[in-house]
């Protein structure tokens, strides 16, 4: 038996390793035998704590101080007083905003109060190079029982039964995918694992795979028992090496243990995995696109009919199912169909990885029940709006989703609930805006995005989504019409009725739902030409107050174009029909004589 | 390296790596467990409290009690070092002065398991560490 008297855990997380956890994890291992601790404190890499905001994070076991923004040459202190004399950095250590008081304990922060973890149960617990501390976890009985105790189809009504949906975006039930999988016949069948993950601003698949890549692994295999496949695909974009390097390690670690390959479990079962790497085309999530980037061939999607569960990777019957999705599996099949349905609401059951990022206090992965409220993930885990500024609006969904406001706040978050408000749950990505955020241009963005990213296989999507784009452009130049806005509202819905696939279906979401609950910005860009929130620079004008300018030349010596003229201790003026809104002159003068009109 | 061969294997297995990651589960259930710190400053470790602490490690793994073991700071009461704070689940946390292995055995036997107080206790106006 180990003979450790403390734990400390080092996040693993690209985040983190960024911020050179690697050089603090090697820093705090010098310091330890350095003090002869080696055989008593051991020092552990883990996946992603979701504290994103404040890391690299240092978590200190069985005591559960957390540490926050840790440097590499805060070790030595950290080891000299914790670990040696038992006295907490108080300086490291979190301080709660509202409170303004240091929080020694992590499960007292507001940022993990409210969560509930069970696809994140592993990351920034366990080291995920490390399958032993998986199976310490219960790794792999989900899939031991399964193969010993039931059949497929009573495997795949226990999913049924617990309403896991799928949790790439569309929500489709995962226990029903996998039925009409395994009733199809064929010679082989495919599990794919999509970890395409590519909406801006989301990483929770990621953060799974880096953290705890074995709950992927078990539940594929657990996949395949059920649809009667023997080959795993992880399809996963290069920009993730990371990821790739530690489900590397997992597959061979299971490989070695018998977990995968032939004859697993002593019963005629086997299963392997393999590796596909992805070149990052946000149209490849798509599951058709991501077949056919798979074979070799272009990342377009293609009708449906026929579906992947009939006619899939290499013409054969494929089950498509994402990462977090697969994550989910092992602990409903170990804790029970009854279990899981008891969590979450009456159609969306479980819980949910959200990535929230923008103008939030606590940027970071949290894992939460379906139906909590937006109001309790924006300002309680979230921590509120940075800076103080006031909450405009958040938006779901990624590129697909669409915005949602104030009125919103109070809506319990789940699949019906976010569409029928004008978004979707997407793969979880939430990205918040303030009251400076202009909307029109917000929807520009990520037009600009998709314009990008769409594969050019219809018309709708290549060419109706450049049209959209081109008119946000006009609007946000201050040269739109009002006849733009109805144009705008009808090639949306033109490109969602047409298109060929999800892609393009829900690209002018973020168009119409800013249209919807943000009329008033694009008509006060439209007809006053003015952009309410000043971020549209061919609408505003900066000024110069004369009562307050007291002539100091600060502005005019500091235009990069000249573009502001004045005799000394008079007031200066700025040409407008030179100025390029760069901002300078507001940043150097002194007085507050300059505003934005 | 060995195959898994059943699921009895799997779960064998699982007993044997627990203890890999047993202090870190029983850090994050510690509000359920018994919590006992060990004051390890300079008098404390001086006066034995490292000894106290592996034999308390050790003797409450063997007679299966759950329980989370940390250092803390000077607790203020250097004449009595060594000294532990106890404290079980829904009650309030009681400081032994004077601990050595003889007195941790005690307190495991009386205290710990039977809630039975023993001698040793700093008394009166104690305050948790955490509250000062």
């Amino acid at each position: 038996m180990s003979k450790y008297k403390m734990h400390l855990l080092i996040c693993g997380g690209t985040g983190c390793k960024a911020s050179s956890s690697d050089a603090i994890a090697e820093k705090l291992k010098l310091e330890l035998a350095a003090n002869n601790l080696q055989d008593e404190v051991q020092v552990i890499m883990t996946g992603c704590f979701g504290f994103c905001e404040k890391g690299p994070i240092v978590k200190v076991l069985p005591d559960n101080t957390f540490y926050t923004q840790v440097k590499p040459e805060d070790a030595t202190e950290i080891v000299k007083e914790h670990v040696v004399k038992g006295r907490k950095v108080e300086r490291l250590l979190y301080v709660d905003p509202t409170k303004k008081a240091a929080i020694e304990d992590s499960k007292h922060m507001g940022f993990y109060r409210k969560q509930m973890r069970i696809a994140l149960r592993n990351c920034g617990f366990i080291n995920p190079e490390n399958i032993d501390e998986y199976i310490a976890r219960e790794g792999y009985q989900a899939l031991g029982k399964v193969l010993t105790e039931y059949t497929p189809q009573q495997t795949i009504d226990i999913i049924k039964k617990s309403g896991l949906r799928g949790r790439g975006g569309g929500g489709f039930p995962t226990g029903l995918k996998w039925e009409i999988a395994s009733k199809n016949h064929a010679d082989q069948k495919y599990v794919v694992c999509n970890a395409d993950e590519g909406d801006p601003g989301a990483f929770m698949d990621r953060s799974i795979l880096e953290g705890d890549p074995h709950s992927v692994l078990e539940a594929m295999a657990i996949c395949g028992y059920c649809i009667g496949a023997t080959k795993g695909l992880i399809y996963i974009r290069a920009e993730y090496p990371l990821a790739i390097k530690r489900l590397k390690v997992a597959i061979d670690q299971a490989r070695e243990y018998g977990l995968l390959g032939s004859e697993i479990f002593g019963t005629s079962f086997s299963f392997d995995i393999e590796l596909r790497y992805g070149a990052g085309a946000f149209v490849c999530g798509e599951e058709t696109a991501l077949i056919h980037s798979m074979e070799g061939l272009r990342g377009e999607p293609s009708n449906k009919p026929p579906f992947p569960a009939q006619s899939g990777y290499m013409g054969k019957p494929t089950n498509v199912n994402n990462v977090e999705t697969f994550a989910n599996v092992p602990p409903i099949i170990l804790k029970g169909a009854d279990w899981y349905s008891s969590i979450g609401t009456e159609k969306s059951k479980g819980t949910k990885v959200f990535a929230l990022a923008g103008k939030i206090n606590n940027v970071g992965l949290i894992e939460v029940p379906m139906g909590i409220t937006l109001r309790e993930v924006i300002f309680e885990i979230g921590g509120g709006i940075k800076n103080g500024k006031k909450f405009k609006a958040v938006q779901t969904g990624g590129p697909s989703g669409g915005c949602l406001t104030e009125k919103h706040l109070d809506t319990p978050i789940d699949f019906d609930n976010l569409i029928a408000a004008g978004s979707m749950m997407g793969s979880g990505g939430m990205i918040v805006m303030d009251e400076d955020d202009c909307m029109v241009s917000v929807a520009k963005f990520y037009l600009d995005f998709t314009v990008e990213e769409s594969c050019g296989k219809c018309s709708p999507c290549r060419i109706g989504n450049k049209r959209l784009y081109e008119l946000l452009e006009r609007i946000t130049k201050g040269e739109g019409t009002m006849e733009d806005l109805e144009r705008l509202r009808n090639l949306s819905q033109v490109i969602k009725d047409t298109s060929l696939c999800g892609l393009g279906q829900t690209t002018p979401n973020p168009v119409l739902s800013t249209l919807d609950n943000f009329y008033d910005e694009y008509v006060a860009h439209v007809v006053d030409k003015k952009c309410p929130s000043g971020q549209c620079k061919s609408l505003m004008q900066y000024v110069i107050d004369p009562e307050a300018c007291v002539g100091c030349t600060a502005c005019a010596r500091n235009c990069p174009v000249n573009a502001i003229s004045g005799e000394r201790k008079k007031p200066h003026e700025i040409n407008q029909s030179i100025c390029i809104k760069c901002g300078a002159c507001m940043e150097k003068c002194k007085f507050d004589a300059i505003s934005i009109k | 390296m060995t195959k898994v061969k059943s699921l009895a294997d799997l779960k064998k297995m699982k007993e044997t790596l627990q203890a890999k990651i047993d202090l870190r589960e029983k850090g994050e259930a510690a509000e359920n467990l018994v919590q006992i710190k060990v004051a390890m400053a300079t008098c404390g470790i001086a006066s034995g409290a490292k000894n106290v602490m592996d034999f308390l490690l050790e003797e409450l793994e063997k007679r299966g009690i759950n329980a989370v073991v940390t250092q803390t700071g000077c607790m203020g009461y250097c004449y009595a070092e060594p000294t532990i704070e106890v404290k079980l689940p829904n009650a309030d946390p009681v400081v032994f002065g004077y601990v050595d292995t003889k007195k941790a055995d005690e307190i495991i036997e009386k205290y710990i398991k039977n809630g039975e107080l023993v001698d040793g206790i700093i008394p009166v106006n104690y305050e948790s560490i955490d509250n000062k």
